[in-house]
């Protein structure tokens, strides 16, 4: 039981931000049916800045998030103006590859500037570790919890109650409609691709602070698609369920499954093999 | 298809032809004789890099089948090189079936393979379709690392005959399937199978009502694709004689859908043009990166990368139709050039 807590405990951190991730990918998708590939490329880009701002200029962390969101805010800006935009009503396709492309290109270029070292953020959690029955576990997952589950919070305050996450529930509802009544559906593709991009370089940056920043963090974004399967491509509360879902999934698989066959990879083997089928 | 001027045709087999007058023989002549003795001129590095361009050829010739004409879009192409690629080295070295045998049983147990998975595109398409192609390029993965006679995540050598030793004979052997299924995709393309799959890319409920039995079709596709994997999976697990699960991984599978795009959706030239401009490409710039030293060694390994990925973005931004779309556009100035009014 103890056991089973540890890795419950794990896996529900990491589903918190496979939530906070997924939630990018879905904004996009629902506001402009564009299936972003690149997902994980914004948590690779905002794990290497926040360790560029905060532990090689040694910035204070409150300065180096807000700098790190206003960065992959302005990348999600850029990459929407210049290569998604210039697609649309093109084939699914093409949209594929082109999120697919762009990912390539991002992470080839984070590789080849950072050259895939391993970085640390400064210490700035407590260390004591929090124990809750009897498995312990450090507080940095509490924390990450913590400040995922308030910013997915937040964001769903913005879709239900704000005006602009008004425009987009609009926009996704029908591009004609939001038009005639005046929203400006072009600057609601190009909100949710900031949106994305700033939530993804925040979900990296707390990835970062878990494990580490390397140049496996994008493999994560992989990891959002069988959270959006699970959870329904157009659904917030769907890729919140999806995220925690899968992320307990996977730690109690991989915990359960590696001693006894060996070799590892069950972790993702359990996730594809659910993401296998749309309709769970 | 642009004619030179005073070229007609009076018969249907003369309108289907691929190949139409006595200047496109001799081309094709001249081409095919270039391809006999280009190896004699390479040193090794390049002649590895020809070998490598055609084993690649074949497997894009594959996805172009499904992907380009079919529609149906597939991340999970490596993958089924890679069940080629120990089909065969099984089949050879644990059996000890000969080598051409063991190729082909390859080539079908791929193919069989593919039909697995493409029974989900029986019911999903689009995005849930590359979701459930991601899925098998993990699951094929994960079996080759895991079943016990694959050798785990260290590999199995494959046992190489005598003759293959020398390149050039490989370079033969593989150049000449490579030839063999370019014919083959170009002729699929004119057949009734091939015409039922543009039906179903081009609207599948339209194909459906007229009659076509979607099902058996998209199988087929997914069969035949398969089926060009396995042998590229075979040929190239001769080329580079030990294999393991990280030369099938899910980059391969996105460079080989790139290749396509680039290339030019739809059109057999443009699976030929992708996969020789892309690899080209990166070699060429991998190469030049490596000669410059001072960059530092991750430029060299990631700048193909780079390249590749912008490559891909800029050609869907400018040029969606592909490098084949450009070349008709050059043939077409080129047919009444100079005199252009």
């Amino acid at each position: 039981m103890t056991l089973f807590l540890q890795f419950a405990i794990a896996g529900i951190t990491m589903g918190a931000l496979y939530s906070l991730i997924a939630l990018g990918f879905v904004l996009i998708y629902k506001s402009s049916k564009i299936l972003n590939f690149a997902q994980g490329e914004f948590v690779l880009v905002g794990g290497y800045v926040g360790l560029f701002f905060i532990t090689k200029l040694g910035l204070p962390i409150w300065l180096g998030v807000v700098l790190l969101v206003a960065t992959l805010a302005l990348l999600g800006f850029v990459i929407e103006k210049l290569t998604i935009r210039p697609l649309v009503g093109q084939p699914i396709l093409a949209i594929i590859i082109m999120t697919l492309g762009l990912s390539l290109l991002i992470n080839g270029t984070v590789i080849c500037i950072t050259g895939s070292e391993l970085g640390t953020f400064p210490q700035f959690i407590p260390t004591a570790p929090i124990k809750i029955g009897g498995a312990v576990f450090s507080q940095v997952y509490a924390w990450c919890f913590g400040i995922a589950v308030i910013l997915v919070a937040l964001s769903t305050y913005f879709f239900l109650y704000t005006r602009y996450g008004l425009y987009m529930r609009a926009t996704a509802e029908s591009h004609e409609v939001a038009q005639s009544v005046g929203i400006k559906v072009r600057s609601t593709f190009t909100l949710a691709w900031v949106i994305a991009a700033a939530i993804g370089g925040i979900g990296g940056f707390l990835l970062g602070i878990i494990m580490g920043v390397s140049g496996d963090l994008s493999e994560f974004g992989l990891k959002v698609f069988p959270v959006v399967l699970l959870g329904g491509l157009e659904s917030i509360p769907g890729a919140i369920i999806g995220g925690m879902v899968i992320g307990l999934l996977e730690n109690v698989a991989a915990g359960y499954l590696d001693p006894l066959m060996g070799g590892g990879g069950h972790r993702s083997f359990s996730v594809y093999y659910h993401g296998d089928n749309p309709y769970i | 298809m642009e004619l030179p001027c005073g070229v007609s045709k009076s018969t249907y087999a003369q309108d289907m032809a691929v190949v139409h007058t006595r200047t496109q023989w001799g081309l094709l002549g001249i081409l095919l004789a270039f391809l006999c003795v280009l190896p004699f001129f390479l040193n090794s590095l390049w002649l590895g890099i020809v070998i490598h361009t055609s084993i690649v050829l074949i497997a894009v010739l594959g996805l172009h089948i499904l992907t380009g004409l079919c529609g149906q879009i597939s991340l999970g192409q490596a993958a089924f090189l890679g069940v080629g690629a120990y089909a065969s080295t099984l089949l050879c070295a644990k059996l000890n079936f000969p080598l051409p045998i063991s190729i082909i049983g390859a080539a079908i147990f791929s193919g069989c393979f593919g039909i697995i998975f493409g029974l989900p595109a029986l019911r999903v398409k689009g995005f849930y379709l590359a979701m459930s192609t991601l899925a098998a390029q993990f699951i094929i993965i994960y079996l080759f690392i895991h079943v016990r006679f694959a050798g785990g995540s260290q590999g199995i050598f494959v046992p190489i005959p005598q003759f293959l030793e020398s390149k050039i004979n490989l370079y033969f052997i593989i150049m000449g399937t490579a030839v063999l299924a370019t014919a083959f995709a170009k002729n699929i393309s004119r057949t009734k199978a091939g015409r039922i799959f543009v039906a179903i890319r081009d609207n599948d409920l339209a194909a459906e009502v007229i009659g076509i039995r979607l099902s058996y079709y998209k199988l087929l596709a997914f069969f035949i694709c398969s089926l060009y994997a396995g042998i590229a999976g075979a040929l190239y697990s001769l080329y580079i004689g030990h294999i393991n699960y990280e030369h099938f991984s899910l980059m391969d599978s996105i460079w080989y859908l790139g290749m396509l795009v680039v290339g030019g959706l739809g059109s057999t030239s443009g699976a030929v043009f992708g996969v020789i401009f892309i690899s080209l490409l990166s070699k060429g710039t991998s190469l030049l990166a490596s000669q410059m030293p001072s960059l530092g060694p991750q430029v060299a390994s990631t700048i193909g990368i780079i390249v590749f990925g912008l490559i891909l973005v800029l050609f869907l931004i400018f040029e969606p139709r592909g490098l084949s779309h450009r070349w008709e556009i050059f043939k077409k100035f080129y047919r009444i050039w100079p005199f252009s009014y």
